[in-house]
């Protein structure tokens, strides 16, 4: 028997989850309705309703945690109404929601105290703030909203800030073609998700979660698959994702803090939680579960490989992002018990990410804007408190015993040599390999920044370290990067059971390994990764790129997809549309202005039938009326008919 | 011999046009005994008063579904609602006619006997109180019409056309500028006028004809006879369909529509503005209400054959208004020309031969009519030292100079154009739907094809007041008087609500829409 979705309705302090997005937009409203009145102030009020949310969040989940039915819903107004189609503005909150509340409001609270330093000498801090508050708005209403209308809404709502923050230095050409390109790609994956609620609306009728997810049973395995593949069209735009993963590692082009709270620890994991959220959906159908499975694997060695190759601090950490939500996506793809690990490794990768994207800014804070690896070095002496904290998000990603990257992707990489038959191998194998390759290059990573020889260009002389208000986040998060995982991973799979279709426990088949064997390997492979690195780049690189073997090539160059999608989309696209445009100018605009000329020169010429005489006006009217009598005529002697 | 029996006349249903009959020759009568100095306001007065009594009875029968006369006059539902129109649109009219503060004396020339261009004409066009008998001329008109879109049978119909026609020939006359203009104007109205009539007089003879012989009826012009002889008649249908050719000519040439619409432009632009407003709303109302009578009842039966005349005419009437609209270069030939275009839609209507097309054209008539009337109030009001400065080069800038009012003239032309949110939009919507659904899509595509022409000249007028530099022709715009104030904003605020909640005078329209026989 199918079990069946139901969510109470919300009550009492729980009646107030709409304040959580309330908040942040109001806040956002203020700051840019206000315009220069709030340059003084505006962050501190950014900071401040980001950290009444985080408060509000907490409290909340503390009644939530106390209830029976830990599933509340608050439908607040009827938002659309036509004719069947109904959508109420409701919100939801779940385990699930919760979790995804505490690590928006809690890291984007940190991020933002950062940010108040790091954007203290430019002129637009007041903007960045509504944006970055806007953000927070929009993203919390995509992960509370208990409909997919609602979930779409938050979705476009985060990418008008993504874009906009992207190219929140729209002054620089590559910023505000980063925003362009993040911009398109999103496009696709959005009309994807468009189209996969359409298809909700039109074969079950609503776009309800817990009616949509009752009546996946009524569908067509066929029904299912399209829907989930739109779904995931959707998941992978957002999130990076192999095919549509290009925009990201371009998205850095913005602050530093929007690529660590947006581009690394919430918003680009909104695919996950799409897919975790949707998961009566995906657990459906087991071919869906074997694409969603094989895009976690595809992506995650790509951003292996591809961050291997790449000089720019935050392009590697970029493309490490790509990675860790492949595995990611291999969690929610294996199903069953994989979801909470996927969920746990998201939010443990939230800390770490933020973390090391953080620490990167704070870097780039003390190399006046360098952001070239070959160009560091040797940091660690100057940077004491960038260092260790940077070094507690590098121990974390690489799966380093007892940091949190070891407690929640391990469980992920044991999940997928629990698959039947030789699939196991394969996205076991997969998923070793770039626990491998993670360690391979994050170490490459730390150590050309902070050790080794000095690099650095003439012009700086002693690198500083960031102020308070920069470090206070950096060890917080820190601390987040050396214990979120054992915590995480012990309670937050029990706590999510309570989320819909969350806690149903497949049996799993028997891993084809035994699991310390596992364990042992996945730790092995990561020393061996790390000590790799370690003796390539202890002693600095060259600070000119290098000739390279065909993969590091493919790799420098993201592997060709830039190129694929070049030869592929653009290039026919810029033709079609020249062509359009010459058709339109040659062809429509001939057409609509010679129409034009037409019924301007018919006029003129029929104007001089309007002579002022009344004799010849009569003798229109005479032959009209003559002609009407004989039409008249005509068509009762039947020669009309 | 049948003994002559006197008919019973149901006085209360008769009371909307017994009210305007008696009113206009209580006028008279104000006329020669009221002092000049007092003339005007108890004449305005007077005929408000009437129109509003008339409409307070409309209202109170408008549950009334009677023929009454002998059978000459029909109080139905659309009769009611069509009187009603009629009656609130000459109220509008009829405030644009009494106003005074605009131009010193009004829009009407003091002495309509002094030559023009004389030396007293000159003297009379400086302020002289103008003239007071286009009150009980208008209300003439009125009563007529009010008859027309209720008669019953072709000779009532006939009378009554003639009723409204000649008080309309003589208020085109009336202008206090341009007398020479004006005069043409209604000399020409007049003479075309009659032609018409006597095509329509022709026309009832040869139905008349064509109704002798049916086995148990006495020949006759009254439309339940017409309606039996179109099945039932021995005579030879040609009589018919000739007669029937004759009747809609006259008609159309009243509702304006090719190629008997020649008149208008030069009567539109003849006329003084307030009676052209008149003419544009309430000719346009009662001239149609006749057309549907006349075909929804007296002809229902021949409907597959005159469906495609008349469709011809239509889509004629569209092209001809929309194309000659482009190259316009006077706001009320312009105007003129798109009232001729809204005569081939609302022909769309006519022809859809169903109870939601009777509806849609009686909709679009009452949006129209305060969308009309609105545009001329405006044109009133834009003038220079010598009066109304329609040429439309001197509107070039006026959004700089008056943004208040271009801005309300921007809307009624958007309206006009069937922007939606404005009345122009439900008002096509309600008449092009019916068509639709009785298979006439041609129709629709001629319209819809034909508005996008006629917007063009409607968007020029726009781009012209708001995108051209003010020159120094451009004229300012008076301030306008109580009356024309209550004018435009009556019409502005009608095109408005008919265009955002059309819902409640459709419902209306629909209620109504239902004829005696």
């Amino acid at each position: 028997m199918e079990e069946t979705v139901e969510y109470a309705q919300a009550s009492g302090l729980l009646g107030s989850v709409w304040l959580l997005v309330a908040i942040p937009l109001v806040s956002a409203a203020i700051l840019l309705l206000l315009g220069r009145r709030a340059d003084r102030w505006g962050h501190w009020l950014g900071v401040a309703a980001i950290g009444a949310a985080f408060v509000l969040g907490l409290t909340y989940f503390f009644q939530l945690s106390g209830l029976e039915n830990k599933s509340v819903e608050q439908n607040l107004w009827q938002f659309i109404s036509v004719g069947d189609f109904k959508v109420d503005f409701g919100l939801l909150f779940d385990p699930l929601a919760a979790v995804f509340v505490l690590l928006i409001t809690g890291v984007g609270f940190l991020i933002h105290l950062y940010a108040v330093e790091y954007m203290a000498h430019d002129e637009g801090r007041r903007r960045f703030f509504a944006y970055f508050n806007l953000f927070v708005a929009a993203m919390l209403l995509l992960v509370l909203g208990n409909n997919y209308v609602m979930l779409y809404f938050g979705w476009e709502g985060v990418g008008l800030a993504s874009y906009l923050l992207i190219s929140f230095w729209y002054g620089r050409p590559s910023a505000a073609t980063a925003g362009k390109k993040a911009f398109l790609m999103n496009r696709v994956g959005d009309a994807g998700l468009a189209i996969g609620i359409f298809v909700m609306f039109a074969t079950l009728g609503t776009t309800q979660y817990d009616e949509v997810f009752n009546g996946v049973g009524s569908l067509t395995a066929t029904t299912v698959l399209v829907l989930g593949l739109l779904l995931l069209l959707g998941a992978t735009g957002k999130s990076g994702q192999f095919p549509l993963q290009a925009w990201l590692p371009d998205a850095m082009e913005g602050p530093t803090p929007v690529s660590a709270l947006i581009h690394a620890a919430t918003m680009v994991t909104a695919g996950v939680y799409l897919i975790a959220r949707s998961n009566p959906i995906f657990s459906a159908n087991h071919t869906l579960q074997l694409v969603v499975v094989s895009v976690g694997a595809v992506t995650l060695l790509m951003g292996c490989l591809i961050g291997a190759a790449k000089d720019d601090i935050k392009r590697v950490l970029a493309w490490s992002t790509v990675s860790q939500i492949g595995y990611m996506f291999l969690g929610v793809g294996l199903g069953g018990a994989a979801y909470a690990l996927a969920i746990v490794h998201l939010l443990a990768h939230g800390f770490f990410k933020a973390n090391m994207f953080l620490g990167a800014g704070s870097v780039m804070h003390g190399m006046n804007d360098q952001v070239d690896i070959r160009r560091f070095g040797n940091l660690s002496k100057y940077m004491k408190v960038t260092w260790l904290t940077f070094m507690m998000g590098w121990l974390a990603i690489i799966g380093m015993f007892p940091f949190s990257g070891f407690f929640s992707k391990e469980p992920i990489i044991v999940a997928a040599f629990e698959r039947e038959g030789w699939t196991a191998w394969l996205f076991g194998g997969a998923a070793l390999l770039g626990a491998g390759l993670t360690a391979f290059y994050m170490t490459r990573l730390f150590v050309l920044t902070f050790h080794g020889p000095a690099r650095w260009t003439e012009d700086i002389e002693h690198p500083h370290e960031s102020p308070k208000l920069m470090t206070i986040p950096l060890i917080l998060l820190a601390i987040g990067s050396v214990a979120a995982g054992f915590l995480l991973a012990t309670s937050v799979p029990d706590w999510l059971q309570a989320t819909g279709g969350l806690g149903g426990q497949e049996e799993g088949h028997e891993a084809v390994l035994a699991h310390w064997l596992i364990t042992v390997l996945s730790l092995l492979v990561t020393v061996l990764g790390a000590g790799l690195a370690w003796m390539l780049f202890r002693d600095g690189t060259a600070t000119e790129p290098q000739p390279a073997g065909v993969l590091v090539t493919a790799a420098r160059r993201n592997l060709y997809t830039d190129a694929f999608n070049e030869a592929v989309f653009e290039k026919p696209g810029v033709f079609l549309t020249r062509a359009l445009v010459y058709l339109d100018n040659r062809g429509i605009d001939g057409l609509v202005n010679g129409l034009a000329a037409a019924v301007g020169g018919g006029s003129g010429r029929l104007r001089r039938l309007q002579t002022g005489f009344v004799r010849s006006y009569a003798t229109s009217i005479l032959t009209g009326a003559l002609l009407v009598v004989a039409a008249f005529l005509a068509v009762q002697a039947g020669w009309l008919a | 011999m049948t003994e002559l029996k006197l008919p019973s006349i149901d006085y209360a249903a008769l009371a909307p046009i017994l009210i305007m009959l008696g009113a206009a020759l209580v006028g008279v009568l104000v006329e020669a005994f009221v002092p000049r100095r007092r003339r005007n306001a108890v004449q305005l007065a007077l005929a408000l008063v009437a129109v509003l009594a008339a409409l307070t009875m409309v209202i109170l029968h408008a549950d009334d579904r009677l023929l009454t006369a002998g059978q000459a006059i029909a109080v139905d539902g659309p009769t009611l609602f069509l009187q009603g129109s009629i009656l609130i649109l000459a109220a509008m009219a009829l405030l644009l006619i009494g106003e005074r503060s605009v131009e010193r004396g009004g829009a009407f020339v003091a002495h309509a006997a002094v030559t023009a261009e004389s030396l007293d004409d000159r003297r009379q066009a400086e302020g002289v109180s103008g003239t007071t008998e286009v009150y009980p001329l208008t209300t003439f008109a009125i009563g007529g019409m009010l008859i027309f879109v209720a008669a019953n049978d072709l000779l009532t119909m006939f009378i009554a056309l003639e009723v409204f026609s000649l008080p309309l020939y003589l208020l085109c006359a009336l202008a206090r500028r341009r007398r020479l203009l004006s005069q043409e104007a209604a000399m020409k109205y007049f003479m075309l006028g009659a032609y018409a009539s006597a095509f329509f007089l022709f026309g009832v003879a040869l139905i008349y004809g064509f109704t002798s012989g049916i086995p148990g009826r006495v020949a006759g012009v009254d439309f339940a006879t017409v309606h039996a002889a179109v099945t039932d008649s021995p005579a030879s249908p040609v009589l018919l369909f000739a007669g029937m050719a004759l009747l809609a000519i006259g008609l159309l040439f009243k509702a304006a529509a090719a190629p008997f619409h020649v008149w208008t432009p030069d009567v539109y632009q003849g006329a003084p503005t307030p009676v052209t407003g008149f003419m544009a709303a309430c000719t346009k109302v009662a001239a149609f209400g006749a057309l549907l009578r006349v075909f929804h009842v007296a002809f229902s039966g021949a409907a597959w054959d005159f469906t495609p005349v008349l469709g011809a005419v239509a889509v004629l009437t569209m092209l001809v208004g929309a194309v000659l609209a482009v190259t316009q270069t006077d706001i009320k030939r312009l105007l003129a020309y798109s009232s001729i275009a809204n005569a081939g839609y609302l022909l769309v209507g006519v022809l859809a031969p169903s109870k939601d097309g009777l509806s849609g054209t009686m909709f679009y008539l009452v949006a129209y009519g305060f969308s009309v009337l609105a545009a001329f109030a405006v044109v009133t009001l834009v003038r220079d030292a010598d009066g109304e400065a329609t040429h439309l080069s001197r509107w070039a800038g006026l959004g700089r100079r008056s943004p208040f009012f271009a801005a309300i003239f921007t809307f009624i032309l958007l309206a006009f154009a069937g922007i939606p949110l404005t009345s122009g939009f439900t008002s096509k919507f309600a008449v092009f739907a019916p068509a639709l659904d009785a298979d006439q899509a041609w129709l629709v595509i001629a319209g819809v094809l034909t508005s996008m022409v006629l917007a063009f000249p409607y968007l020029r007028v726009v781009v012209m007041m708001w995108l051209s530099e003010p020159g120094d022709a451009t004229p300012t715009v008076t301030v306008p008087g109580a009356l024309t104030s209550a004018a435009l904003v009556i019409g502005v605020l009608a095109t408005l609500v008919l265009g955002v909640a059309p819902a409640p005078l459709l419902d209306l329209a629909n209620g109504a829409a239902e004829f005696v026989r």
